[in-house]
């Protein structure tokens, strides 16, 4: 899977950030969602959606080697041996690898793929369904 | 406690302090939340008698227990006070992402009271309040002030703002939020510029605990998956509720030149369809929306672009038809006008209507006005509203709504002042619609269409007929109600056919608490005779004397279209009246009885009512 975005379909809802902080936390919590959505208004009046496209910044910098694959291919952050540093969120290009004040280790996109599955406007997909 | 965020949070202005305590157990589980919270909290803390604009009296603002959840629409909040339109209880729900981050923050309501000494902005952040100098924004347009604010205080803060109209007290100033979400009617935005409130900022990290986390995330999906299977999901979505306009038409109930008559001849050129293809730039969606009704657009007067959240369809009504402006671009143009001042669009484009008309029939003078007035002019049109929104010659009186101004006038313009209790009249002329007229009549703010949108019943079952009229709008005032005290929006039901059973599954599992949607409505039933009895308390001769439409719609037959001829006479009126007062348990004045009250569990309104001589 690899995310990627149509942002003139966002309607800047959110459901993104809450189904992906459901599904990975189990939270009602959009903070803990790891899409962003930039708001452009009230000119030009349109959003940005940013999401992770595994480019793989964050693992390179990370100082400690906390960030590995998990089974679906997605750099993940290990909690434990992460301490916290944050050079990967000042390093990530779409700032997608997020913190939250009740979390010492930054989170980031797990490839779960239930934003494609629940964005209702078709404004994230996944580039290599659309390839296939 | 599960489905809330748990805390009220009580600002006194006067003070500059605030407070924080625990969500009441009993106020959660006989209120639920938003407007019940409201009308609860209301009754209980504003003094009676007490001024609109009074440091006693509150502006309340909550949400419910679904806000900022992960199910279809769960964005709404509720703005209510004592309103300066009416004098009784007044409410007002908006989108956005202003309930949901309320939540985020660990808050389910927010009482503010007093005044503050200058104007001022809450910053809510989280556990952090704090009173901002708000010097630099006043006498800001809401637009500008929102944009200024996040530039100061940061992109991820949701803004609800007041412009100048709020701040000059003017009685339909309406709160905004998002770049074109309103709390718009009954005139809170003039009680937050009383106080001296500009804005208030909200940003929130928490996370909202549910009862059943599990279920009721596969609840979530399961909703929005339904949602995403109806055939209007797609269909509904790009011309929102601006969709509607040729429909309304079409069956004769738009509001066309002050309502003189109910077909616009032009509404072709300022409908859905016109909006879609000729100024929308996105659609925007408040929080958790599939079906986003926001459509943000743009026109260009003068060489310069404007944007704006809308036409939507009460406004395409009331600054459009109502005004008989002629194209989607004049009518999204003082769309902007009236956001960006702060006016509600229903009020303000209603009251231009009226001024136009007392101009036409020579009440209102060239003189006194200060220039012409035309119908369909979009400069008329913009002229009153900004004097209106800076107090400025005629504007001082318009600005006090239609019911002060046509007394103030006279010459008949009583007969043409279209309103009911102070609160204009929004989108849906019915002269030939006698459950839309009667929910008009017997809604708890004023003439507002959105506690019960009963004209497609009206045209389903017959028009001519008053039977079951009273049945369906009680059935309405209860349901349609419900979702302002749920926080959750209206429109996935009312426009694609998503099914109330999904909200009844779901409140368990948010909640904890074992109603069922009978039982919710027993709830939601409380709360409208809770509201009704505050304006009771509060406003000398409330009742049946109010609950009249104006003179218009009873005596003048509408003189072209498709309702030609059609009128609802007095004793008609008095018929529908009688029914629903009867079937609402309530006496021939309209006053809720000792039974009623008894059986809502409201004994203790019932024993107020009668210290007030009502009961």
């Amino acid at each position: 899977m690899k995310l990627a975005t149509r942002d003139e379909l966002c309607s800047g809802c959110r459901v993104c950030q809450m189904v992906c902080a459901n599904e990975n936390f189990g939270e009602n919590n959009p903070k803990k969602g790891v899409v962003r959505i930039v708001a452009h208004f009230p000119d030009p009046g349109r959003y940005s959606v940013k999401v992770c496209d595994e480019c793989g910044t964050c693992q390179s910098v990370c100082p400690v080697g906390a960030i590995s694959k998990n089974d679906r291919g997605a750099l993940v952050v290990d909690e434990t041996t992460c301490i916290g540093c944050l050079t990967c969120v000042e390093a990530c290009p779409h700032g997608v690898m997020m913190t939250h004040p009740s979390r010492i280790a930054p989170f980031k996109c797990t490839l779960c793929g239930r934003c494609v599955e629940y964005c209702p406007r078709g404004a994230i997909y996944d580039a290599d369904a659309k390839r296939a | 406690m599960n489905g809330y965020a748990g805390q009220i949070l009580r600002i006194d202005l006067s003070a500059r302090r605030s407070e924080k305590s625990p969500l009441p157990d009993e106020l959660v589980r006989d209120y639920i939340g938003g407007r019940g919270f409201a009308a609860k909290l209301l009754w209980d803390e504003v003094p009676k008698g007490a001024a609109p604009f009074s440091e006693a009296n509150r502006v309340i603002i909550a949400s419910g227990p679904f806000s900022g959840l992960f199910l279809p629409a769960s964005g709404k909040i509720t703005f209510a006070s004592k309103s300066p339109a009416t004098g009784g209880y007044g409410d007002s729900n908006m989108g956005g992402h202003l309930a949901a981050e309320l939540k985020y923050a660990g808050y389910d309501a927010v009482i503010i009271g007093g005044r503050a000494s200058a104007p001022l902005v809450i910053v809510i952040d989280d556990d952090r309040i704090e009173f901002r100098d708000a010097g630099k924004y006043w006498g800001k347009g809401a637009l500008i002030s929102e944009k200024m604010l996040k530039e100061d205080l940061g992109e991820d803060f949701q803004i609800a703002t007041i412009g100048p109209a709020g701040e000059k007290l003017v009685k339909f100033a309406c709160v905004s939020h998002d770049f074109g979400r309103q709390a718009g009617r009954t005139g809170i935005g003039a009680v937050l510029g009383w106080k001296n409130v500009k804005a208030i900022a909200v940003r929130g990290s928490k996370t909202i605990p549910v009862y059943d986390q599990e279920k009721a995330y596969a609840k979530g999906r399961q909703m929005y998956e339904v949602c995403f299977s109806k055939p209007g999901f797609k269909e509904w979505t790009p011309e929102g509720t601006a969709g509607v306009t040729d429909w309304v038409n079409e069956v004769g109930a738009f509001p066309t030149r002050n309502f003189s008559t109910t077909y616009f001849e032009g509404h072709q050129d300022i409908n859905g369809s016109a909006l879609r293809t000729r100024i929308k730039v996105t659609d925007k969606g408040c929080f958790g929306c599939p079906i986003p009704c926001g459509k943000y657009s743009r026109v260009k007067f003068g060489g310069k672009e404007t944007y704006v959240e809308g036409p939507e369809y009460e406004t395409i009504a009331l600054l459009g038809g109502d005004c008989a402006l002629t194209s989607i671009e004049d009518v999204a143009y003082a769309n902007y006008v009236c956001d960006e001042l702060g006016l509600d669009t229903i009020s303000g484009g209603n009251v231009c209507a009226f001024a136009i008309e007392c101009y036409e029939k020579g009440i209102l003078t060239k003189e006194r006005v200060g220039r012409e007035l035309k119908w369909g002019d979009l400069e008329s049109v913009s002229y009153l509203l900004n004097q209106i929104a800076n107090r400025e010659g005629i504007g001082d009186l318009l600005a006090e709504g239609v019911r002060t101004a046509s007394a103030e006038l006279g010459g008949g313009s009583e007969r043409f002042a279209i309103q009911v209790k102070g609160l204009e009249w929004s989108g849906y002329e019915a002269r030939w619609a006698p459950s839309m007229m009667l929910s008009y009549m017997t809604c708890d703010v004023g003439a507002h269409h959105n506690r019960s949108w009963a004209i497609t019943h009206d045209v389903a079952t017959g028009r001519d007929s008053l039977t079951g009229k009273a049945d369906k709008v009680i059935e309405l005032q209860h349901t349609r109600p419900l979702f302002d005290a749920l926080g959750v929006c209206r429109l996935q039901w009312v426009e694609i056919g998503f099914e109330l059973q999904h909200y009844e599954q779901m409140f368990p599992l948010v909640t904890g608490m074992p109603y069922d949607w009978k039982q919710l409505l027993k709830v939601s039933e409380r709360i409208w005779n809770l509201t009704r009895a505050f304006s009771l308390r509060e406003v000398p001769g409330f009742g049946r004397q109010l609950d009249y439409p104006p003179a218009r719609f009873m005596e003048e037959p509408v003189p072209s279209g498709p309702a030609q001829g059609k009128l609802l006479t007095r004793d008609k009126i008095d018929a529908l009246l009688d029914d629903y007062y009867k079937k609402r348990g309530w006496n021939a004045d309209g006053v809720p009885t000792r039974e009623k009250l008894h059986e809502l569990g409201l004994d203790f309104v019932a024993e107020e009512l009668a210290t007030c001589g009502r009961l």
